[in-house]
């Protein structure tokens, strides 16, 4: 089941990539079928769902790969990867949709695509870190030629930074996979063996160093400060869908990490390390705020509030490491809201992406003062990216509140010091309106003038993830039902 | 002990196999050259059969207890075999029709030879002996294309390896004056008695001659030039071939040395220095044959860091061969990539070829990510495994320092993807428009990176036969 899942998007990009006779309306069509049929089998997956015992996985598989270093093929879902897998599935059927138009190599960028889209999925199922560093490394690649290839502005040059930044990053972690493993006894990279384990109980300096090594590799990835300098850049000159995959599933690659990596496999060294990732996640929250107001380009200032969107995630993880009496079911809490944002924060500003990439194509430009009064020409691009600002500030009814509302509940009451993050919230809440005020209200001018609103095919790739935001932020059972289980799981593994 | 002949039959059909190619391309008119590329492939294949069946089974002695045929010997044998049969693929472009064709083909063959011998040399003579033999038959490779690169190319490379040899002779001559023996199996016992300088001494000159072998630092002033003096198919033999041979042997020297000096220390320092220098001298070479000369001095750094843990890991030597056997195909479909545009010799003027040709671009991408040990490509497994081994022996720093060289590596290798995918036109020289591989170079490159991507995926069952 997982390894279909993982690899029909592979399958039909190779498939692609051997027939360049197939036009080029062919391709977009079997670029959103296979995403398509990827969701469906992702949803078949989610109905059939049971939450595993604690410390397994659901759907299984393994097979031996590399025996001599204990590495095998060995999928697994629970309630941390699986929402995020689903969450895959759509941006990637999202980002199909919106490229119906594209005219620049569409059967190549479909194949790429595809091949992102297998690697993410990968990554999200992997219970093995060898395998879960190929697909880590595989989507700085993939996605190195989707800017390089489509990007506009300075493609090259920040394409190149991506990769050199994220790619020390990756070998960052790979470091701390091989301390894991040199630790291990039976040395083995299985992550379910290894957080059963625990092999650096009782040494705190080689443990700390190992989730040093780690967690740059991971807040490289994410990005938190002081590793974000990549961001803005590769963000501004990617293309949209591009854009989109980036913020949406690559950087949850980076916190993903720490939920199922670093916690509860160093529980140990997290706990004497927790203070240092809250203040991490409180200086990125606020940095990135700050930021993204200063800022006058629309996907640079999205960009900005990526990292303090991850920002809420770093503190709530961290928080879940300090240890007290009775703060077990705050910090479970926290997490729970952590994997939500993480889902959250994937459709809003995978959506937010999306329009931003609607202003370059009709306007040429992300530069706010350029617009003005767009909500007359184009009604339904103001609502939609209305819906998508509110939702990425946190307004209740939508799935960021739902997540922000968790990790605060959980962070406050581990640690009140935390409450200073709420500053984040408010910063956003301004810049967003003042973005929506500068673009969309006034007299139309400037290149607002014969702006086309949203085609159809925008219409229902940006659609359907805002409409998911408002039914998570509506009713969140479902998702919270499976994340809650393995977040307390993850909260009882730190606390070992 | 017993001579054992038999043992060494693959050694022996590559060596008879490169007489062949040179007695019979005498008598062969200039049209029909072509029959000895097919003794000389005939004679690869069946060396490399003949290794295979040998492969599985415990270390037999030949030659006295001179030489070793083991797990090492076996599959060090298999990848330089057909690491030069590979080469002779290339070679069907650009030397077929050539003056001097059969002449080329049988001095790959001894220099092949060579290197065998050394890779399963236990007795420090019988490694002076590969030596000569891999080095001698390569500086006639190197000036063989008569250019005035290639002479300069080649007195370098010849200077610099007598300069070593004798080196190495010296170091021989103290081992032996301090032990009365040359054989590895009397050696570590009389060493751990001997004065520790004058063994000191001696390791370092045997080990530098096996640096120049290999084309690492000490010895590595050569390999930049001859990659890009000497021709392609010569170039990607040079830089591929003959470092199989030489890393088995240091490590054989290294797992042999007694315990009484830091050991590990002294090759992870060559090592450092390998990787550093070789990086950072390719940062922003143009021509890519040099910045490939360059990127295989650091790749002989990350192939010295399973030797310093020679004995000390149970990776250590899996690892290695992993990493020897991963390197040739990746190396050598870069190669093939440049062989395939033999007047492509600036970075620049691949812009384009992405689109134009994009097999052979995509080929070139794995084939350079490959080099820098990105997964899923078998240099990826062969360095995660050295450097497990590397820290598993005591050396986590030099892990560490393996990971840092890689990123410092990727600025390169991506400087040339970049033109590769790049926009826009070559710059117009008197180069032609159009990209038009040369029809072996480009097969070459697409089943080598191929190749290199399936040992990736499939480095488990490499593993198993690696370990045997």
């Amino acid at each position: 089941m997982l390894s279909l899942i993982v690899f029909l998007p592979l399958a039909a990009a190779l498939a692609l990539l051997a027939l360049p006779r197939l036009g080029d309306t062919a391709a977009r069509w079997t670029w959103v079928a296979v995403a398509a049929a990827d969701l469906a089998l992702v949803v078949a997956a989610w109905l059939r769902y049971e939450t595993p015992t604690a410390g397994r996985l659901a759907f299984e598989e393994q097979v031996e790969w590399i025996p001599g270093v204990n590495s095998s093929y060995h999928l697994g879902v629970d309630g941390l990867s699986l929402p995020l897998v689903a969450m895959t599935a759509v941006i990637f059927l999202a980002c199909a949709i919106f490229a119906l138009r594209e005219t620049d190599r569409p059967r190549l960028q479909a194949a790429l695509f595809l091949f992102l889209q297998s690697v993410s999925m990968g990554l999200f199922v992997a219970a093995d870190l060898i395998l879960f560093f190929v697909f880590f490394d595989l989507s700085i690649v993939g996605m190195y030629f989707v800017i390089a290839g489509w990007g506009h502005g300075n493609a090259a040059r920040s394409a190149m930074k991506f990769f050199l930044y994220t790619f020390l990053g990756s070998l960052a972690l790979l470091v701390g996979f091989i301390g894991l493993y040199i630790a291990a006894d039976p040395h083995t990279f299985d992550m379910v063996e290894l957080a059963e384990q625990t092999p650096f109980a009782g040494s705190s300096l080689a443990g700390g160093l190992v989730l040093a090594a780690i967690l740059i590799g991971l807040a490289v990835k994410t990005p938190t400060v002081p590793f974000h300098t990549w961001l803005p850049p590769a963000h501004t000159d990617a293309p949209a869908i591009g854009s989109a995959v980036l913020a949406g599933v690559l950087l949850k690659m980076g916190t993903y990490g720490f939920v199922r990596i670093a916690m509860p496999m160093l529980p140990e060294a997290w706990r004497d390390w927790a203070w240092v990732i809250i203040v991490v996640g409180i200086v990125s929250v606020v940095y990135g705020a700050l930021v993204a107001l200063a800022q006058t380009n629309v996907k640079r200032m999205v960009a900005y509030t990526s990292v303090n969107h991850m920002g809420y995630i770093v503190l709530a993880v961290g928080a879940a490491g300090l240890i007290a009496d009775d703060t077990a079911q705050a910090r479970s809490i926290a997490v729970t809201g952590a994997v939500t944002q993480m889902v959250s924060h994937g459709l809003i500003t995978g959506a937010l992406f999306l329009l931003a990439g609607v202003l370059q194509d009709r306007a040429a430009t992300y530069d706010m003062d350029s617009y003005g009064g767009l909500a007359g020409p184009a009604p339904r691009f103001a609502a939609f990216f209305a819906v998508g600002a509110f939702a990425s500030l946190g307004l209740p009814g939508l799935s960021g509140f739902i997540a922000e509302f968790q990790i605060f509940t959980g962070s406050i009451a581990a640690a009140p010091v935390t409450a200073i993050a709420l500053v984040g919230i408010l910063l956003t809440a301004a810049l967003f309106l003042r973005a929506l005020q500068r673009i969309f209200t006034g007299e139309t001018r400037g290149r607002s003038v014969g702006f086309t609103d949203l085609r159809a095919a925008e219409v229902w790739s940006v659609g359907p993830l805002l409409v998911l935001s408002l039914l998570i932020g509506v009713f969140p059972r479902p998702l919270l039902a499976v994340i809650e289980p393995a977040a307390e799981v993850a909260v009882e593994l730190v606390g070992r | 002990m017993a001579m054992r002949p038999l043992l060494l039959l693959p050694e022996i059909v590559v060596f008879l196999g490169g007489l062949t190619v040179l007695v019979s391309g005498s008598f062969l008119p200039r049209t029909r050259q072509w029959v000895t590329r097919v003794i000389a492939a005939v004679a690869l294949v069946a060396a490399a059969i003949l290794a295979a069946v040998d492969l599985p089974g415990l270390a037999q002695p030949a030659m006295e207890g001179t030489f070793t045929v083991d797990t090492a010997t076996g599959v060090a044998r298999i990848v330089a075999v057909v690491g030069t049969l590979i080469v002779l693929a290339l070679a069907s472009d650009e030397i077929a029709g050539s003056p001097r064709e059969s002449e080329t083909y049988a001095l790959f063959l001894f220099s092949t030879t060579g290197t065998l011998v050394l890779a399963g040399a236990d007795d420090l003579l019988v490694v002076v002996v590969g030596f000569l033999l891999a080095s001698i038959p390569l500086y006639g490779l190197i000036g063989i294309a008569r250019t005035p690169r290639g002479a300069e190319a080649a007195m370098k490379t010849y200077l610099l390896g007598a300069l070593f040899g004798i080196l190495l002779l010296l170091g021989v001559t103290l081992l032996y004056g301090v032990s009365a023996t040359t054989s590895y199996a009397d050696l570590t016992d009389r060493l751990a008695e001997a004065p520790q300088g004058v063994v000191a001494a001696g390791v370092v000159a045997v080990l530098g001659g096996l640096m120049f072998k290999a084309g690492g630092v000490p010895g590595h002033f050569w390999v930049p030039d001859a990659a890009e003096g000497a021709g392609g198919a010569v170039a990607a033999f040079l830089t591929t071939v003959p470092k199989i041979g030489a890393m088995v042997a240091a490590y054989r020297l290294i797992a042999m040395l007694p315990d009484t000096l830091a050991w590990p220390l002294l090759v992870a320092v060559l090592a450092v220095a390998s990787m550093t220098l070789g990086n950072f001298a390719a940062y922003w070479q143009s021509d890519p044959r040099r910045l490939l000369g360059w990127s295989t001095v650091s790749q002989v750094g990350y192939l010295l860091v399973p030797v310093a843990v020679a004995g000390r890991s149970d990776l250590a030597l899996p690892a290695l061969l992993l990493y020897l056997a991963g390197y040739t195909v990746t190396n050598l479909a870069a190669f093939a990539v440049t062989t395939a545009f033999p007047d492509r010799r600036d970075l620049d003027s691949y812009r384009g070829m992405g689109r134009a040709r994009p097999w052979l671009g995509a080929s070139l991408v794995v084939a350079l990510l490959g080099l820098v040990g990105t997964p899923p490509t078998v240099v990826f497994a062969g360095k995660l495994t050295t450097t497990a081994a590397a820290w598993d022996g005591g050396l986590a720093w030099l892990a560490v320092l393996v990971f840092v060289n890689t990123v410092v590596s990727l600025f390169y290798y991506l400087r040339w993807i970049a033109s590769v995918y790049g926009r826009g036109e070559p710059p117009a020289r008197t180069l032609p428009a159009a990209f038009v591989p040369r029809a072996w170079s480009a097969t070459t490159a697409v089943v080598t990176a191929a190749l290199s991507l399936l040992f990736g995926i499939g480095a488990g069952v490499l593993w198993s036969v690696v370990s045997m």
